[in-house]
């Protein structure tokens, strides 16, 4: 058991008034799984995975991961957890501008504090193979279209080589082509053997995963796996 | 030392990217170091230049001047106070021998202006009456001609030695000697030229351009006075000075009937407290500029503490995203102090440049008008100009640095 969410909430307090994004919600994912959390707009499931992500800390409950209660790590050790065992895919990319896709990719393994620098290199090409963008090692982040940045942001994911990817809406600042290719890279990543945790509010996206979390108003609704499965570049799927 | 370098180049690629803001940013630091700079190069320069002017009239000179005043503090005159208890006399007596060993020689001095008349010209001058010794006292010497003897010191002799601007003034280049000139409508023959003489005589107007006339020739024909404005006297030696001084000091007293020296109507001052009261003004102005360059500097700090919390605020999400990644609160901190000291070093290093070249400019400048003036500018200054810039950007970054280092990593996710 990779992931145990035991009475998970979240409680945010403005002024007096007090807004309830997560309510008390328990699941356990393992590893190797593929799964989505899905919901509409507000329905706590970006709170959900800035908690699972440890980004940010419940109000109550508790949050096991890999048998350790994550309320007890310090800020500092949140932060090594972040760098070391999960890597994060974001919706708007957050590629830093005016640098290059290996400054880009090479940036998780500076703040790794006891990485040396002679093995960055070979991680990092490792990283941009692993999605096809080795040839545009040296390009600026401006200079790459939608597709190709949210594949170095991926790289970036992976270069600390963690168990656990988190994708926030991966495709929805893409064009359908190049989302298919950023489903096709996670479900080849999954295939390699790391857990994938999706949040959407597509029921198209979530489908390919393999197994869906339906969340509304902070509430778990519904935890089904899923039935005829998206396979990101396969012939039948492009005529759906 | 990857975390070193990197923040480095984002805050260099930063500052190009918003190329006029960022100029504006350490326009401030610039102008504070550039201005230290100058002061300690420039500032030093010129107090050796005056101070120069000063030791160049003769360091083993003193002068003996009317009405009491503290050695530190400016003498009677200058306060505008006409004290007429020093006289011709006295100077005879210090002259002696055996009253004032030390003293080789003394001369005695009376000023004013006057107009003087050439042919068609005109010209309002300043004269200076004066004793034979002059030339010895002075050391200084004469062109052309000679200068007066000691019987036209007192035989109301009417002849005038010219300075060497007044000489082409008056005379266009002309031989002056033996030519009559009307000074205060008396009639003056002419009969010598004084070499130039650079230094600027403390408490005389440039000799250059003075007329040199007999002592009771000016007492008594132009000032109607009979007190001397001051008494020179030239000692043997450096070390005699402080002799020197007491002795004269106990001979005045006597000649003045002086019982109480409380009651002094005379003041000696010497070479060196002039150097000291000049040394101690300039170096007060040279502090005052130290201190308008340092607020200079705390000002272009706080330019660069705006801009930097105006960056903050600008790279939340990315800050958010480097939290997202694994870096920690001191890692933030590090690299916005880094980037900060960046910046601000730039600045230090734009000003240092300016300021050396400003520097240099006046050297060549002072050197043009002829003075004797030295390009100093000491490795100590630059290192510490540098030294200070980086801090300036470290103490005025650390809230920027501080407030960066609070970002939560969830506004990775917060899409604007």
């Amino acid at each position: 058991m990779l992931i145990e969410a035991k009475n998970l909430s979240k409680t945010y307090m403005s002024g007096e008034v007090e807004t309830r994004a997560v309510c008390d919600v328990s699941f356990t994912i393992d590893k190797k799984e593929f799964v989505a959390i899905m919901g509409p707009s507000g329905s706590g499931k970006s709170t959900l995975m800035q908690m699972l992500g440890l980004l940010d800390r419940p109000t109550g409950g508790k949050y096991f991961l890999d048998g350790r209660d994550t309320n007890e790590f310090s800020d500092d050790e949140l932060a090594e957890l972040r760098n070391k065992r999960i890597g994060f895919v974001f919706q708007t990319f957050n590629l830093l501008p005016r640098t290059t896709v290996y400054e880009n990719v090479e940036l998780p393994l500076l703040y790794d504090h006891a990485a040396s620098n002679k093995r960055n290199r070979e991680e990092i090409m490792e990283a941009l193979e692993s999605v096809g963008m080795e040839h545009r090692v040296n390009y600026f982040s401006n200079q790459l279209s939608g597709g190709e940045k949210q594949r170095v942001a991926i790289a970036r994911a992976l270069v600390t080589d963690p168990e656990i990817i988190f994708a926030d809406e991966p495709t929805g600042n893409l064009d359908s082509k190049s989302g298919i290719q950023i489903m096709k890279i996670l479900q080849e990543l999954n295939e390699k053997g790391k857990t994938i945790i999706l949040v959407t509010h597509e029921n198209y996206t979530a489908k390919h995963a393999k197994r869906i979390l339906s969340i509304i108003d902070g509430k778990i609704v519904s935890d089904k796996p899923v039935e005829g499965r998206m396979k990101a570049g396969d012939k039948e799927y492009m005529l759906k | 030392m990857k975390s070193i370098i990197s923040p480095i180049k984002i805050s260099y690629k930063n500052l190009l990217a918003a190329k006029f803001r960022s100029f504006l940013t350490i326009f401030g630091i610039i102008i504070g170091v550039a201005a230290v700079v100058i002061i300690f190069a420039v500032g030093r320069s010129a107090q050796e230049l005056v101070l120069d002017q000063i030791r160049g009239i003769g360091s083993n000179l003193i002068g003996i001047l009317p009405g009491a005043s503290e050695e530190s503090g400016p003498p009677a005159a200058v306060m505008g106070i006409t004290v007429t208890t020093l006289k011709y006399e006295d100077l005879l007596e210090i002259k002696k021998e055996k009253n004032v060993p030390e003293i080789e020689n003394a001369a005695g001095y009376v000023s004013g202006t006057a107009v003087v008349k050439y042919q068609e010209e005109e010209l309002g001058v300043s004269f200076t009456g004066t004793t034979a010794s002059y030339l010895d006292v002075e050391d200084t010497g004469i062109i052309e001609g000679r200068f007066f003897s000691e019987d036209e010191e007192t035989n109301l002799s009417k002849v005038a030695v010219l300075g060497s601007e007044i000489s082409k003034d008056i005379f266009d280049g002309d031989n002056p000697i033996g030519k009559k000139i009307k000074i205060n409508n008396h009639k003056f023959t002419v009969i010598g030229t004084l070499k130039e003489r650079e230094a600027a005589a403390f408490g005389i107007s440039s000799q250059n351009d003075s007329i040199f006339i007999p002592l009771f020739t000016a007492q008594k024909l132009i000032l109607g006075i009979s007190h001397l404005v001051f008494i020179r006297a030239k000692v043997d030696t450096v070390g005699n000075i402080p002799l020197a001084k007491e002795n004269i000091s106990a001979l005045l007293r006597n000649q003045h009937d002086i019982d109480n020296p409380k009651d002094d109507d005379f003041s000696i001052r010497d070479q060196a407290s002039a150097v000291e009261i000049v040394g101690s003004v300039t170096d007060a102005i040279r502090y005052f500029l130290l201190a308008v360059g340092t607020i200079s500097l705390i000002v272009g700090g706080v330019g660069v503490m705006n801009v930097m919390l105006i960056a903050v605020n600008q790279r939340i999400q990315e800050v958010g995203l480097r939290k997202a990644v694994g870096a920690k609160n001191f890692d933030v901190m590090l690299q916005f102090l880094i980037e900060s000291a960046s910046i601000s070093f730039l600045g230090g290093a734009i000003g240092i440049i300016l300021g050396i070249f400003i520097s240099f400019l006046v050297y060549l400048a002072v050197n043009a008008l002829g003075y004797d003036w030295q390009f100093l500018i000491s490795i100590e200054s630059i290192f510490v100009a540098s030294s200070v810039s980086i801090l300036i950007g470290v103490i005025f970054g650390l809230y920027p640095a501080y407030k960066a280092s609070k970002i939560s990593p969830m506004e990775a996710l917060r899409y604007e």
